[in-house]
């Protein structure tokens, strides 16, 4: 009790005072910081024109109705069948896709049942290939944005694989 | 005088003019009521949710264009009848390429963006859909709204009276008593009764600084609690448990965790693979935000209106650069400044992946109920004593969790335990965090 009116006078809009606060604050530019040699003073950077980071390729399909044509029909997955994780793509998937398209694709994720975001097919209606899920994973499509930010690579053709299995059950 | 008579003129053909194009628009009407007598527009929302809506709204223009009215449009201003619309709807891209005029035209106002074919949807299912387009739009009841404050209010008001009123009532009664004291002492001095004056004793400090062992016994209770609330403001000196800062964009973590149910890794994905839990890109946002503009009323709360829900997502679209009329980035971005709010000094690492992936915690672990939380507040104090009560008395996930196998079969022999604990397994390892 005692302590907790010493902590009431504390503003909570404010951050408390520290010990030696050059033991806290850090020398380096730390992730998110704002830091004047930065454009816009902003840490969080794309990387340059041009340049590739690590451990990550090219894609080499343009974000265009062609590109999509190209992608549906020709691209393949690298992974092969002994890579796929089955447990990790259904994981992944039911973080980012489900909550639209539905834990079991079927376009009826909470989102849609809320009736926030509408008019979202089920993996049966449409005429997929990995090739074109990948892609639109990479780029997005219409409302869709895209999701190459938030899962790497190796992931994407992880969820790929899932959509899969998930598309081949709604066809049963 | 012929230029008086040109006006009079000009003012004649605009009322004819008018007259012909209301006559014009009361036949629409009639000609969508009948429209709309043909289809069902219950059955035609369900069907224009189900697959329309991801690209269409009725009064806003999104991937593809706003369509109340649609087929009234279209057959006003282009010509274009039922049977072009249902040839278009079930397959744009095949019009396109029989060189239509009016289906080129819109393919390049909407940049290329092909519709997709619905050559499932029958003719009654078109007839239902367009049905629905056809409907007016509904007026939103404000009266509803308006009521409520006003009884609020009252309720304000009323309140006030009464303390006014009690106020007031012991403002009378000291009023009374100093005048009843007032009476009597003059009745008293009439009577000639004497009133005893108080007999003047030895005061209470002086017995108090007298007694030496009563001194003492003070004297050391308080030098005990000063030094006990000066421990407690000296430890919670850099410790920011409920720090709860002004966000440039009133995000709620109650309405997108907790009401809507979007996992925390959907936008915190780094949580996953590094250090850093991430603040998610503006783009992450607009995954959702680019068809979610308003909230729906459901959503706002007495503290909270619509409107500055409303005007929160209008300061995402300001600061990513979208332009929600017509649809598309104007390129002119602004970085929102987030205030971070858990922060541990310098000299402590602490890596979001390794709780997160291998250990398998629930964010809220240390987090708290962030699915409840409108304004985001640190729960834990996130201190050293902290992370070690909890690293003694988690035992580690060892199912299903490939990382651990081995180390875990020989620890448990070392230790002869069943279950290991983060610290039996190295969690109190000063290098572990401080290097």
């Amino acid at each position: 009790m005692a302590f907790g009116s010493v902590f009431s006078c504390q503003n909570d809009n404010s951050p408390n005072y520290q010990y030696f606060p050059n033991m806290y604050e850090p020398i380096s530019y730390e992730a998110y910081g704002e830091y004047d040699i930065f454009p816009n003073s902003q840490q969080a950077l794309l990387p340059v024109e041009g340049t590739i980071s690590r451990g990550h390729s090219l894609y080499e399909y343009e974000d265009s109705n062609a590109g999509y044509a190209l992608a549906l029909s020709e691209l393949k997955s690298p992974l092969a069948s002994a890579e796929l994780d089955a447990k990790r793509g259904k994981e992944l998937y039911e973080i980012y896709c489900g909550i639209c398209h539905g834990n079991k694709g079927a376009g009826q994720g909470k989102l849609v049942k809320r009736e926030k975001i509408l008019g979202v097919p089920s993996y049966a209606d449409r005429a997929i290939t990995e090739g074109s899920i990948y892609h639109v994973i990479y780029y997005g499509k219409n409302t869709m944005g895209s999701y190459a930010n938030l899962l790497n690579e190796e992931e994407r053709w992880q969820v790929t694989a899932y959509v899969e299995t998930l598309r081949a059950e709604l066809k049963k | 005088m012929s230029s008086i008579n040109t006006m009079k003129q000009k003012f004649n053909f605009y009322i004819l003019s008018k007259t012909l194009l209301s006559g014009l628009l009361f036949f629409s009407i009639i000609c969508t009521s009948l429209f709309a007598q043909e289809g069902d527009p219950v059955k035609g929302k369900s069907l224009f949710n189900a697959n329309c809506a991801a690209c269409h709204q009725l009064d806003k223009k999104m991937t593809g264009p706003a369509l109340r009215y649609v087929e009234t449009r279209l057959s006003e201003e282009e010509g274009l009848d039922r049977e072009w619309l249902n040839a278009w709807i079930r397959n744009s891209s095949a019009l396109i390429k029989s060189g239509d005029a009016y289906a080129n035209k819109i393919y390049a106002e909407y940049n290329g963006s092909a519709m997709t074919a619905f050559p499932q949807l029958s003719d009654e299912d078109l007839t239902n859909i367009l049905a629905y387009t056809a409907q007016d739009k509904a007026v939103p009841v404000a009266a509803v709204a308006a009521a409520a404050p006003g009884a609020q209010a009252e309720g304000g008001v009323s309140q006030e009276i009464v303390l006014g009123a009690l106020a007031i009532l012991f403002g009378l009664l000291a009023l009374g008593l100093f005048l009843v004291n007032k009476t009597l002492r003059r009745f008293a001095a009439a009577n000639n009764v004497e009133i005893a004056e108080a007999v003047k004793r030895k005061s209470l400090w002086k017995a108090f600084v007298n007694n030496q062992f009563l001194m003492l016994v003070v004297a050391i209770f308080f030098l005990l609690s000063s030094a006990y609330f000066m421990y407690g403001y000296l430890m919670q000196v850099g410790v920011d448990q409920g720090y709860q800062p002004i966000q440039p964009i009133h995000y709620s973590h109650k309405i997108h965790a907790g009401d809507n149910g979007i996992d925390c890794k959907y936008c915190h994905s780094s949580a996953r693979v590094s250090k850093h839990s991430g603040i998610p890109a503006l783009n992450v946002c607009m995954n959702c935000h680019k068809s979610i503009y308003e909230v729906a009323p459901s959503t706002a709360t007495e503290e909270y209106s619509k409107a500055f829900y409303d005007g929160e997502i209008q300061k995402l679209y300001d600061a990513v650069g979208w332009d929600d009329a017509e649809q598309k980035y104007t390129g002119k971005t602004k970085p929102v400044k987030w205030v971070r709010i858990h922060n541990l000094p310098d000299f402590a690492y602490f890596n979001h992946s390794q709780h997160v992936s291998v250990a398998g915690l629930e964010c809220q672990t240390c987090h708290g109920p962030v699915e409840e939380m409108e304004i985001m507040y640190q729960f834990s104090p996130l201190t050293m004593g902290w992370c070690i009560n909890c690293h003694r008395e988690t035992n580690v996930k060892v199912q299903d969790n490939d990382y651990y196998d081995k180390i875990h079969e020989a620890l448990t022999k070392k230790y002869g335990v069943e279950q290991l604990t983060a610290a039996q397994m190295g969690g109190l390892e000063c290098g572990k965090c401080h290097y």
